[in-house]
C-alpha cells in the first residue's frame, strides 16, 4: 500500500537525519521529506518552545532553529553522500507569529550547489503553504569536498 | 504574573534573571543573563541536547541563532523603559566559527533605537571574546514607551 510505503520512507528518512542532527529529536522535529536538495520538516507545538507565555506563540528562535535545520537538510540531500554541512549565513524574515497549538512546517530547497557552498531558500508555514510564518535565504559550507550530485533541483525549476 | 509586570519588576530590581526564567524556550535552552561591567551579558550553558553536529561536536546553528536573538531582545528590554517585548522583523546571522561544547556568551549593541524600529548587533563567543563564534544583525518592531 502506498500509505505504508510512504510511512516507512518517512521513518527511514527521520532515522537517518535525526542521527546526523541530535537537536532535531530534542525539539521533536520530524523530517517528512528529504531528497534531491528538497526537505520538509514538521515541528509539533510544545509548551516548552513558547516565547510569550501569555499568548502561547512559539519563540522566534524556534523558527530559526527549524529553518536552519531544514535548510541544512536540503543542502546535504543534494550531495552524492549525505554529510554534515555548516551554516555560513542565514537571513530570516518573520512575517507573522505562528498560531499557538498548531504544527509548524518548514520547506527548504537547495537551488544551487557548488563544490564548496550550498545556496538554500526556505519558508515556514502552518496549514496553508502560501500563508507564510517566515521566509529565509541561507548558505552552507560543505565540510568535505564531495561535490554536488547530478539530481539537484535545476535552477530553472526552482521558484 | 503578566510579562509586562515581570519586565517592570526586572527594571525595579535591576535583575533580568526572572524575565528569562519566564520565557519557556529561553529556559529550555538554558539561557541566563547577568549585568557585567555596566552591560547585559547573556549566557548559554552547554548541554548535550544542544548539539547539532555530533562529529565535531558543535552546538546547533539554530540554537546559536536563537541565543543571539534572545540576547538582542534582552538588551533592548534592559535599555528601554517600555514593558512591551520587541517583535523580531528580520535576523541575519553570520556563523564565524563552530561553537564547541562549552559555555557561550553574547552581548548586544543597539546601533539604532528609533520610535518604531530598533537595530541590534549581537556577537557570541566562547573562551575568547575577540574570537566570536557567530554575529547577528536584527531589526525589531518596538512599541513606544508611553503606549
Amino acid at each position: 500500500m502506498a500509505d505504508t510505503t510512504d510511512k516507512q520512507a518517512r521513518e527511514r528518512i527521520h532515522r537517518v537525519f535525526s542521527g546526523l542532527i541530535p537537536h532535531m529529536d530534542v525539539l521533536g522535529m520530524e523530517a517528512v521529506e528529504a531528497m534531491n536538495g528538497v526537505a520538509v520538516i514538521r515541528l509539533p507545538w510544545r509548551a516548552e518552545l513558547v516565547g510569550n507565555p501569555e499568548t502561547g506563540v512559539l519563540h522566534g528562535g524556534v523558527v530559526t532553529t527549524l529553518i536552519d535545520t531544514v535548510s541544512g537538510l536540503a543542502a546535504l540531500t543534494g550531495l552524492r553522500q549525505p554529510e554534515p554541512v555548516a551554516t555560513l549565513d542565514l537571513r530570516i524574515d518573520y512575517l507573522r507569529p505562528a498560531t499557538p497549538q498548531a504544527d509548524l512546517f518548514a520547506r527548504a530547497e537547495c537551488y544551487r550547489l557548488t563544490s564548496r557552498i550550498a545556496f538554500v531558500r526556505a519558508t515556514a508555514y502552518q496549514g496553508d503553504p502560501d500563508d507564510l510564518v517566515a521566509s529565509s535565504v541561507s548558505t552552507f559550507m560543505l565540510t568535505k569536498k564531495l561535490g554536488p550530485q547530478a539530481t539537484v533541483v535545476p535552477e530553472d525549476q526552482a521558484s | 504574573m503578566k510579562l509586562a509586570d515581570i519586565i517592570a519588576e526586572a527594571h525595579r530590581r535591576h535583575d533580568f534573571g526572572g524575565l528569562v526564567e519566564a520565557i519557556p524556550y529561553a529556559r529550555f535552552l538554558g539561557i541566563t543573563v547577568a549585568e557585567r561591567d555596566g552591560d547585559l551579558i547573556a549566557q548559554l550553558a552547554f548541554d548535550a541536547k544542544l548539539i547539532g553536529n555530533p562529529m565535531l561536536p558543535a552546538i546547533h546553528g539554530g540554537v546559536i541563532g536563537a541565543f543571539l536573538e534572545t540576547a538582542a531582545i534582552m538588551k533592548l528590554l534592559w535599555t528601554r523603559e517600555s514593558v512591551h517585548v520587541p517583535k523580531t522583523i528580520t535576523v541575519t546571522i553570520d556563523y564565524l566559527r563552530s561553537a564547541g561544547p562549552y559555555p557561550t556568551y553574547a552581548r548586544g549593541i543597539i546601533t539604532k533605537l528609533g520610535s518604531r524600529v530598533a537595530n541590534v548587533r549581537t556577537e557570541a563567543w566562547q573562551a575568547d571574546p575577540t574570537k566570536p563564534v557567530a554575529a547577528a544583525n536584527a531589526n525589531f518592531l518596538v512599541t513606544p514607551a508611553e503606549e
